[in-house]
């Protein structure tokens, strides 16, 4: 009995260390001096911004950049020690490593890509048609 | 929104440089004073003064051409424009423009022509959609809001011109102006983010610039435009037009 609540009490002692140590995110610094609004804002915020931004661009044709995606992932984006962008299942990514400690699956992603990477350049057509 | 809200030549109708577009005051013989007019800016909303339409002259279209297809797939990254979607059947992955051939049974007349969203005035695909996923801007073009969209396919079933294409794999490195992915349906947004930026479709530039010059982008409400006059001219068939649903794009030349 004795080794029973000996057991249990190491098992809390263990559960509740773990707790206590995770990390804080990492959280990279983007580009510029200061984000678009105040870092505290942002941190509470950033959701309803992009997603009221997500509505004037889909819907009325306002292709402002301030609270678009697009301008987030340009900032925010962080490089791996190859100089290539990480992406959003890498904990390094500036939405992952925030998102992963709190624990809230983000589905921006699902469409939207994760990286400024070159994906949008356009290749020359193929000529000869 | 209001209808005068935002009430702005756009920079297409400054560029095709006609009198029409270019509302002017004469102030004395020989005089013009000529409104400032400018590209429409990124904060302004799209106003429905304008109706964005493509005007295809099949006579132009080649049968062994497909630059149009290539273009979009390069621009809005699916088919060739995509190392995504290797799980599905052919017939099940995204086609946002395809080259159909139409043929008179009796005459042997042959014809080829692009087909994608024909962007209708009173499009089905919007009609049945039970979350209002699928919209039509007010400038006429008919796009999926992928937000919104819970990926039941209604629309696909509603158009009568098979446009719209259902996305059954995870997607990845979409381009940032396209956003496609998993579970929603999809189809040809007239290259919206392009015209947001005042240029012609992917496809539309493409035929003109590099292949056969059987398309022609513009603004169906403007009298002026080059589509407008071309239809004045010439005239335009609209595909179905006994379903009365007004498409934007309109074609010449496949009646014979």
């Amino acid at each position: 009995m004795h080794l029973i609540k000996l057991t249990a009490l190491a098992f809390l002692l263990f559960v509740t260390g773990v707790q206590a140590d995770v990390p804080l995110p990492q959280i990279s610094k983007g580009d510029g001096d200061s984000c678009v609004r105040p870092t505290d804002d942002m941190r509470y915020n950033h959701m309803e911004f992009i997603k009221h931004q997500r509505v004037e661009t889909m819907h009325r044709g306002i292709r402002t950049e301030k609270d678009s995606l697009k301008q987030c992932i340009t900032c925010h984006a962080v490089k791996d020690d190859e100089g290539e962008f990480v992406r959003k299942t890498d904990n390094r990514h500036f939405c992952t490593s925030c998102h992963n400690y709190a624990a809230v699956t983000i589905d921006c992603f699902q469409c939207h890509t994760d990286t400024p990477r070159s994906t949008d350049i356009h290749e020359p057509l193929a000529q000869g048609h | 929104m209001s209808e005068k809200e935002q009430v702005n030549l756009t920079r297409r109708k400054l560029i095709g440089g006609t009198a029409a577009a270019m509302a002017g005051l004469t102030i004395a013989p020989g005089i013009i004073l000529v409104e400032t007019s400018q590209a429409r800016g990124k904060d302004e909303a799209v106003t429905d003064a304008v109706r964005w339409g493509i005007l295809i002259n099949t006579n132009n279209c080649t049968s062994d051409c497909t630059g149009c297809v290539d273009a979009c797939q390069n621009e809005n990254g699916w088919g060739a424009g995509s190392t995504d979607e290797t799980h599905s059947a052919p017939n099940q992955k995204a086609q946002w423009i395809r080259k159909v051939k139409v043929t008179d049974k009796e005459t042997g007349y042959a014809k080829t022509l692009p087909m994608m969203c024909q962007h209708c005035e009173n499009p089905p695909c919007v009609d049945v959609c039970p979350t209002g996923a699928s919209f039509k801007r007010v400038d006429g073009i008919v796009l999926v809001d992928k937000h919104i969209c819970i990926g039941c396919r209604y629309c696909m079933m509603a158009c009568p011109y098979k446009a719209r294409s259902f996305i059954h794999e995870t997607l990845t490195d979409q381009r940032s102006y396209a956003p496609r992915g998993q579970g929603t349906v999809e189809s040809c947004t007239m290259c919206v983010h392009r015209v947001d930026d005042g240029k012609d479709p992917a496809c539309v530039e493409a035929c003109s610039s590099s292949f056969n010059s059987a398309m022609i982008f513009g603004d169906l409400n403007d009298p002026s435009s080059e589509i407008s006059k071309e239809l004045q001219r010439h005239g335009g068939e609209r595909i179905r037009a006994d379903l009365r649903l007004n498409p934007g794009v309109r074609y010449q030349g496949i009646y014979g």
